[in-house]
């Protein structure tokens, strides 16, 4: 009896955190729900900014999911979802920062430094190696 | 030689430092607009809708039925606390007559938007009611109230997110229909 209730128990907290806040799946094949659950999961809460639709439960995420589910639904690909977003709310919608002409620097920039840092590091290097030895004693 | 060299890799992080002091004051400084986000509609037609009328409910209104004029769009609810501030200019605006105003009752329920209505006075010509947020998303709306200023084509070219008032409206969207009586 009470193994049956600690696996009820189990099975119920499982079953929260893998819905998150829908009060059931979207969608009985698994396939369509796993696919859900990653796109909600990468558009974000425009209302709420750090999370994303699937994090919260404001009008608009919940709204949003509705979105998806029905579009889902209806056939749209992935890429016809975020389109339909983006032409609404901006690429700010995305969770991931898509590449354009706007946000390039923000990807270019990071390596750019790092290699930078590379190429001061290993100038460093080489003049300290060019240094005579009798220096160090 | 090799001494101006070596104030210059001292100065280097200075720098470095200044300029990030100055991204920050920036970013600080911008903290107040930082969470509006430009609208992609500006300079795009209205979106298309179909809507009951809050007030009458057997009565559908069209996107289309305001051609031809400017027109304030208004996303408001009676559960959004902003929405009550704002409210006084939208009346004072509405008395003067300058614009048209279409009220689109956001995710609201039937009752408490017309409560809110008899105790604070309508400023619309026209509220549509979207109860579902349907049309709010082919808005992008993402938090009542925001107003769109739509020119005689049906193009939207101007938004406010927030609370509108006297000098906003000012600066932001009378200089539009300025133009137009000017021309």
């Amino acid at each position: 009896m009470s193994r049956q209730l600690a696996a009820l128990v189990i099975a119920l907290v499982a079953a929260t955190s893998a819905l998150a806040i829908d009060r059931g799946p979207a969608f009985d094949d698994p396939e369509l729900q796993a696919r859900y659950q990653r796109l909600i999961g990468d558009i974000r809460c425009v209302t709420c900014q750090n999370m994303t639709i699937k994090d919260s439960n404001v009008f608009l995420a919940a709204d949003l999911r509705r979105e998806v589910r029905e579009q889902i639904a209806a056939g749209r690909t992935d890429q016809e979802i975020f389109d339909f977003l983006t032409a609404r709310y901006g690429d700010f919608v995305l969770y991931t920062t898509p590449l354009n002409e706007r946000t390039w620097a923000f990807y270019a920039v990071p390596p750019l430094l790092l290699l930078f840092g590379a190429l001061v590091a290993w100038r460093t290097v080489r003049r300290r190696a060019a240094l005579p030895m009798d220096d160090l004693e | 030689m090799s001494g101006s060299r070596r104030v210059g890799i001292f100065l280097l992080p200075l720098g470095v430092f200044a300029g990030l002091v100055v991204l920050f004051v920036a970013g600080v400084n911008n903290s107040e607009t930082r969470s509006e986000l430009p609208s992609p509609l500006i300079g795009k037609s209205m979106p298309a809708f179909e809507l009951p009328s809050l007030l009458e409910r057997d009565v559908t209104i069209s996107s289309e039925a305001f051609r031809g004029e400017y027109l304030l769009v208004n996303v408001w609810a009676s559960w959004c606390f902003a929405c009550r501030q704002e409210h006084d200019f939208l009346l004072s605006l509405a008395r003067r007559g300058e614009i048209r105003i279409l009220g689109l009752n956001w995710r609201d329920t039937e009752p408490a938007a017309k409560n809110w209505l008899n105790e604070l006075g309508d400023p619309y010509d026209v509220i549509v009611f979207d109860g579902e947020g349907r049309t709010g998303i082919d808005f992008g709306v993402y938090g009542a109230p925001e107003s769109f200023l739509v020119d005689p084509n049906g193009q939207i070219v101007a938004k406010h997110i927030g609370p509108l008032d006297a000098a906003l409206w000012q600066q932001n969207m009378q200089p539009f229909l300025t133009q137009r009586d000017g021309s």
